[in-house]
């Protein structure tokens, strides 16, 4: 962890224009619970279909994937990491300031909607538990968009493509995927800190909160060993 | 005291050579790193800056490994060619960062010391972004050198400054150097190489062409002819005298002066000053004219 670091990534996440990207989705999940539940939608509805199906399938991933691919996959675009590469630093600590940058940020704006959203909706108790859920499940995400980010050059279409096509078809389809999605840690650890039993995923609380920090180390492991071999332009891609 | 040295580095890229068994050392003072676009230098420098693998050989700072070893940036400094910058931090937020990041005692002052040494100090509050291409290059060396390496490199350094940044940065290297400083820079300008270095590594289709100083190397290209201008009291005179000696290969006589190809530098250089006397002719001027790195350049690379 170095703060410089974190500063100046901080800055430049929240400085691009990119970073406006973050705002229409939590409006949109708080404002389509607030219609759902002005023409009657019962709870279980609102939880399975506009909480889950909108803020942890579709808000929670690609809020961590924009900022998780924009604390370094944007400076490696740039060329801008030489700057920090080219300091004693050990990697590690280059990328855990990155992953806390991205995983406070991602957890900050996919909670906080989620939990308004479950307010506005009238199931507030599960809405404590899907924010606390939620910024688990940013921080694996960080790890998993950070490790994509220096292993490939394009980290926005492959995170896209595991959150639509892995996760969003798979997972829901073949049960067994799913104890490789972090959709499904999120659900499961949201369900067991609630008790609430509107919500509900096949796996248990143990497998996800262990494959959360599988995934986390994982990710973060990757992202350190790939930096620390980082190559400067030449490469034929 | 700090050397970089290059033990029989290539560098390839599936099969395509990059760089092709390059051996050289590195020592106190500024080298140009010197060939056409595509020779090899930034792959090169990236190799000494620890951001590229050698595919064969090794590339060392005081005797260490400079890929993937972080520890080596104490000494090091780099200014690549790609001018990305944070645009949206001031140079001097940008320079305290740098100085932050090498974990140096006193940041502010080592920030200041470095912005007035590229002389940014008015520009030093605004946003990089809003930065011409000069000034950012210099705010860049700034943040190179606020650690106060002992080895710095620069990719291409001249590029996008007018005139006066140019002379300006000269002098910069040239002040770097004299403190004993290694400084390296690559260039595919001669005139930039001329004026700042006498010593160039030249680098020609991955291979190194030639290294030393640039004078000298030309002096050993004996099968070369050498071209000298010649100004004295009576250019036919001499002109005639100059034919029939063996060591002169062509004479040009022209407005100002003759235009003498000689075949050896030695021989030549040791019989003018005879065939002149032998005439009676005065010798006002005697330019070798060719010693430009542009034909030193040229002869090795068609070569």
């Amino acid at each position: 962890m170095n703060l410089t670091i974190a500063w100046i990534t901080l800055r430049g996440l929240l400085g691009r224009r990119r970073s406006l990207l973050l705002l229409p989705l939590p409006l949109i999940l708080i404002g389509i619970t607030a219609v759902g539940k002005a023409i009657g939608a019962q709870p279980d509805e609102l939880a399975e279909d506009v909480l889950i199906g909108m803020g942890v399938a579709v808000l929670l991933p690609l809020v961590s994937l924009i900022v998780g691919t924009g604390v370094l996959g944007s400076e490696i675009d740039d060329g801008t990491v030489v700057h920090i590469l080219t300091k004693p630093i050990p990697r590690s600590r280059i990328i855990l300031a990155k992953l806390a940058v991205a995983t406070l940020v991602s957890a900050v704006v996919s909670a906080v909607p989620m939990y308004v959203a479950a307010a506005v909706g009238g199931v507030a108790d599960l809405g404590l538990a899907l924010a606390a859920a939620c910024a688990v499940g940013a921080l694996a995400y960080s790890a998993l968009f950070l490790a994509l980010s220096v292993v490939t050059r394009r980290p926005v279409l492959l995170g896209l493509l595991y959150v639509i096509i892995w996760e969003g078809l798979l997972s829901n389809v073949v049960a067994g995927t799913r104890s490789v999605s972090v959709q499904h840690y999120v659900i499961a650890i949201a369900q067991k800190i609630s008790g609430s039993d509107l919500i509900g995923t096949t796996i248990s609380a143990t497998v996800a909160a262990v494959m959360s920090v599988v995934i986390t180390v994982a990710g973060t492991w990757l992202a350190v060993q790939r930096l620390r071999s980082f190559s400067v332009a030449g490469e034929t891609s | 005291m700090t050397d970089l040295e290059l033990r029989g580095v290539s560098r390839w890229y599936g099969n395509v050579v990059a760089v092709n068994d390059v051996t050289m050392t590195l020592g106190p003072g500024v080298t140009g790193l010197l060939g056409p676009n595509g020779a090899g230098k930034t792959t090169l420098l990236h190799m000494m800056a620890g951001f590229l693998a050698p595919s064969r050989g090794e590339v060392l700072l005081d005797g260490v490994a400079t890929w993937r070893n972080p520890g080596i940036y104490r000494h090091l400094g780099l200014v690549n060619e790609r001018e990305a910058v944070y645009g949206f931090l001031t140079g001097a937020e940008f320079v305290r960062a740098s100085a932050r990041l090498h974990g140096l005692p006193d940041p502010a002052a080592a920030t200041r010391r470095a912005i007035e040494l590229v002389e940014m100090a008015d520009a030093q509050d605004r946003r990089m972004g809003t930065y011409s291409k000069g000034m950012r290059q210099r705010m860049r060396v700034a943040a190179a050198l606020v650690h106060d390496p002992a080895v710095l490199l620069l990719d291409e350094p001249f590029n996008g400054m007018d005139p006066r940044q140019r002379m300006h940065m000269m002098q910069l290297l040239h002040r770097l150097g004299e403190q004993g400083r290694t400084v390296l820079f690559s260039s595919h300008i001669l005139e930039e190489v001329e004026q700042v270095s006498g010593t160039v590594q030249v680098v020609v289709a991955g291979r190194l062409a030639a290294s030393g100083d640039f004078r000298t190397i030309r002096r050993l290209m004996t099968h070369r002819p050498h071209v000298f201008a010649i100004r004295s009291s009576d250019d036919r005179r001499l002109a005639t005298a100059l034919m029939a000696s063996e060591s002169v290969a062509g004479v040009t006589l022209g407005k100002d002066g003759l235009t003498v190809h000689a075949g050896d530098y030695g021989t030549f250089t040791r019989a003018l000053p005879r065939i002149a006397l032998e005439q009676g002719v005065r010798v006002r001027a005697l330019v070798p004219s060719d010693e430009s790195l542009e034909s030193v350049f040229s002869y090795l690379v068609s070569a």
